[in-house]
């Protein structure tokens, strides 16, 4: 079991996860999840405490395992799904002749088509998700950290993200998602972790474990 | 190695967006031309009188039409909040600025191209002194602009009232480089003194504020 | 402390009566200029602590950038404010100077561009901290203050080099003080020094206490979120 983070919040919460873990959080609005997300990725800095990401409390130094999406697309509305990913992968020092290769892996393993010249822009929003998810995948990161990502999608899509999440942490990723319609993710997550006024209140295997 | 593949990267990928949206570079080359022609209607010197205030009047107009061009610089970035990949990769910052800086200094540049023959046409302007001393001048105080002016611009991401929040921290800051931009300039046209001191000027603060902001923007790139 | 700010207060009080005094009164008549001259009093020491109190800005700027000291940033915030109302009052008072004397209510001065330059900057720093939606704040005004700072040596040697190309008249005289006046220059510097510190001090407090509120009242919010 290797001890993955450690994160002490404003609040006076500490908590750890363990790797290879499917982790789903809720809570409702204002809770501080998608605070708690950031801070994870190196996106919001807390004012107090300290946080330990992928054994180091540098986050920089891992910032090439970690993977990031949110409820925004962070793509170019007016390039390609390839051109947005090759700009990408050249952000995480993929080598040049590996570039083309690695960007088609991770458009196909969304289950889209990495040779559409359309710009991400023109994308239905469920085309538009999983291409974000396929950036979020192009460096391969051990971490992945997911806000949202079956916000504004139709239920079927919804169901595949939810497939393509769990497969990613089959395959040895860790992977902490925060949503709303955690319905989705049901059969497939190792633990709920559930959040309140800016803390942890409560840890469940089970979707049906009560709030706080 | 991957400091210059990123810088490289970033500013085709800023190119190939900014040709692909036409209409902006459209809208600004038509913005910089009004601008020539209010400032020649507003200011009808003799061919004489023109070679003393030229050096102001075509400074000030380029600063207007860089602010212009400034507050779209990142402007792109906030869409999907995609400076948010930048940020969360391992990339380090000065890439992502260095090409900011020299995509707005290219386009700053260009939007200069277009006004100075109009200026030249409408002031009657030719220069009595070294004419050939104009384009290290040019240079100079353009990145005097760009360099600072895309350091400013990141960091009013952060605030409130974006779009004016740039130019009022740029131009108090600017003020010794305008200085030196419209002084030797007018000394060129003129012929009367030399540039020298001007230019020497600007390049010092060029040198100064290059490095500044290379060792900050980190720091605010960072300030969520 | 609650002794000593009233011992500062009392000796502030002593201070700027005294030096009022000495500058209306003591001090002897300029003999070209008159009685107008007197504002040269008031002009001048001003400036001097409005420079102090930006130097102040500039090192807990240096400071809090290093350390990330609470503390050095309201120092930060409290000099820039009290400098800017310094600084005013030295742009105000040149003018009123300069016109009765010289006909002209502006010039390009040495000091008096230096001043104006640096009340811009400072303001945009107020501007800065008023309207930014960063939590980190601080660190980018006092990323603005280095910038500034740097500034000031370009400013001043661009400006000197401009003057000389430029003659213009120099409020303040360039030639040498009668050290009668000297003394009474020097006590309302004192003066104002203290004055300065008066109300920094204030503010520091008043600031310490807002944040505390503030925080408070997050804190609060956050609990009552939850029902």
């Amino acid at each position: 079991m290797k001890q993955f983070g450690r994160f002490a919040a404003l609040r006076g919460v500490t908590a750890e996860f363990s790797a290879g873990k499917l982790y789903v959080i809720l809570g409702d609005n204002g809770a501080g999840k998608t605070t708690l997300l950031r801070t994870m990725a190196g996106l919001a800095h807390s004012t107090r405490g300290k946080i330990t990401v992928l054994g180091s409390e540098n986050i920089q130094a891992s910032r090439a395992q970690i993977g990031y999406m949110a409820h925004p697309s962070l793509l170019y509305d007016e390039m390609s799904g390839m051109e947005n990913l090759r700009y990408f992968a050249k952000l995480y020092r993929i080598p040049a002749g590996e570039v083309d290769r690695r960007c088609r892996e991770a458009i196909l393993s969304v289950k889209l088509d990495p040779d559409l010249e359309r710009p991400v822009g023109q994308y239905s929003q469920g085309m538009r998700q999983r291409m974000s998810l396929a950036r979020a995948l192009v460096n391969d990161p051990e971490l992945l950290l997911l806000d949202e990502p079956f916000s504004n999608v139709d239920a079927r899509s919804a169901a595949e993200m939810a497939g393509l999440v769990a497969h990613a942490r089959d395959r040895g990723k860790t992977v902490f998602v925060v949503t709303h319609q955690a319905a989705q993710l049901e059969l497939y997550a190792d633990e709920f972790i559930w959040m309140e006024s800016g803390r942890i209140v409560n840890r469940t295997s089970a979707l049906q474990g009560a709030k706080g | 190695m991957n400091f210059l593949t990123v810088t490289r990267a970033t500013l085709a990928k800023d190119i190939r967006l900014e040709w692909r949206s036409k209409d902006a570079i459209n809208a600004m080359l038509f913005f910089s031309l009004l601008v020539v022609v209010i400032f020649s209607f507003a200011f009808d010197p003799t061919a004489e009188e023109s070679r003393r205030i030229a050096g102001g009047l075509v400074w000030v107009a380029f600063l207007f039409a860089a602010i212009v061009a400034l507050n779209q610089t990142w402007a792109r970035e906030l869409r999907n909040q995609v400076l948010d990949a930048y940020r969360v990769s391992p990339a380090p910052a000065i890439p992502l600025f260095l090409a900011k800086a020299v995509g707005n200094f290219i386009f700053v540049a260009a939007l200069e191209a277009l006004m100075t023959p109009l200026f030249i046409a409408f002031y009657r302007l030719r220069p009595l002194g070294p004419g050939w001393q104009l384009i290290p001048i040019a240079i100079l105080g353009t990145w005097a602009l760009v360099v600072n002016g895309t350091f400013f611009a990141a960091m009013s991401l952060r605030t409130r009232a974006r779009e004016i929040m740039l130019p009022l921290l740029l131009f108090p800051l600017s003020i010794p480089a305008l200085l030196g931009m419209v002084n030797s300039t007018t000394a060129i046209l003129t012929g009367e003194t030399s540039p020298a001191f001007w230019i020497a000027l600007l390049v010092a603060y060029d040198v100064v504020f290059t490095t500044a902001c290379l060792l900050l923007f980190e720091t605010v790139l960072e300030a969520e | 402390m609650k002794r000593g700010f009233t011992i500062l207060a009392v000796l502030t009080a002593l201070l700027l009566s005294f030096s009022l005094y000495a500058a209306l009164v003591l001090a002897p008549t300029e003999q070209t200029m008159g009685n107008v001259q007197r504002i040269f009093y008031y002009h001048v020491p001003s400036a001097w602590v409005a420079f102090q109190l930006f130097l102040i800005n500039f090192v807990a700027s240096v400071i809090y950038m290093i350390r990330r000291s609470t503390k050095a940033d309201i120092v930060a915030l409290v000099t820039a404010e009290v400098g800017v109302v310094f600084c005013t009052v030295v742009l105000i008072t040149g003018p009123i100077w300069a016109r009765p004397v010289w006909g002209i209510w502006w010039t390009w001065d040495l000091r008096l561009t230096l001043t104006l330059v640096l009340w811009l900057i400072y303001v945009s720093y107020l501007v800065l901290r008023r309207f930014s939606s960063s939590s980190q704040t601080p660190l980018l005004a006092a990323v603005l203050a280095i910038f500034g700072a740097l500034d000031v040596p370009l400013v001043y040697f661009s400006i000197w080099f401009f003057r000389t190309q430029h003659p213009a008249p120099v409020i303040g005289g360039g030639g040498s003080l009668d050290p009668r006046m000297g003394w009474v220059l020097v006590s309302n510097w004192i003066a104002f020094m203290a004055l300065a510190w008066l109300i920094c001090w204030t503010r520091y407090q008043l600031e310490v206490a807002q944040r505390a509120v503030h925080e408070a009242e997050a804190m609060q919010s956050l609990m009552e979120g939850a029902r």
